[in-house]
């Protein structure tokens, strides 16, 4: 559920005009909701960032994340590679 | 990597079951279809969190954890605060909490901020940060209040970016 809520609250973020982007481990949920752009990270739930403590790994992914900003095939929704 | 067989049974037939497709992208919602693209470089952006990880400081009222619906309010985080003093509240046992407590940054990653606008990589940190829980059944709430005033207040605060992260 956390993901649905993710998508929503992310679509009325970006209809303010604010450019957002999500992180999702679920991506059977994140195809139904589409929220504009999504970078589908392969760790288990409760582990978004990738590792705690692993302040290399999480730096990656949110530079992956941010990357998609540019994008502008929207909706986006691409896999983190490691 | 998570995936739907990851969740216990029930959790996962009530996803299954659960009408998703309510809530996809539709023509007639200005909202669902609303996309900004990015008008500055990533260096001159300023960068807020939004978490449903359920986070929440010891002043403030923890998530409401028994309505069944989920809480669909959220709090307000400084960004002058430290990722590890924040609590966890989370209705939901589906995940695996132990990362979280070890390392807030695994969801709220504003340490790393610090050091990405410390490099020049990002141009500022947003005053506010959002949390919510994220096991909201019933979204009608979210939809129509809490997302929209969060939004509100980060336009307010003239943020650029919002990444957003769920559990």
């Amino acid at each position: 559920m956390c993901h649905q809520s993710v998508g929503l609250i992310q679509r009325a973020i970006e209809y303010t005009g604010i450019t957002t982007v999500s992180l999702s481990l679920l991506r059977e949920i994140t195809e139904k909701i589409r929220p504009p752009r999504a970078l589908f990270v392969s760790f288990p739930l409760g582990y978004p960032l990738g590792e705690a403590n692993n302040t290399e790994l999480q730096t990656r992914i949110i530079r992956a994340a941010l990357a998609l900003l540019s994008r502008t095939d929207i909706p986006v929704l691409e896999a983190y590679s490691l | 990597m998570a995936r739907l067989e990851d969740i216990d049974l029930a959790e996962r037939l009530f996803l299954k079951g659960y009408p998703f497709s309510r809530y996809a992208p539709r023509p007639g919602d200005p909202v669902s279809m609303a996309v900004a693209p990015l008008r500055k470089p990533l260096p001159q952006c300023k960068v807020a969190l939004i978490t449903t990880a359920g986070l929440s400081l010891a002043d403030q009222p923890p998530f409401d954890t028994r309505n069944r619906m989920g809480d669909s309010s959220f709090r307000e985080i400084s960004a002058r605060i430290s990722p590890q003093m924040l609590e966890m509240n989370h209705r939901s046992w589906a995940f695996d909490q132990t990362g979280i407590l070890r390392d807030r940054n695994l969801v709220f990653p504003l340490d790393r901020l610090w050091e990405m606008q410390e490099r020049g990589e990002i141009g500022a940190i947003a005053p506010r940060h959002y949390s919510f829980m994220g096991s909201i059944i019933g979204p009608s709430r979210l939809i129509k209040e809490s997302a929209p005033e969060v939004a509100r207040r980060l336009a307010a605060d003239q943020v650029d970016i919002a990444l957003l992260t769920p559990v």
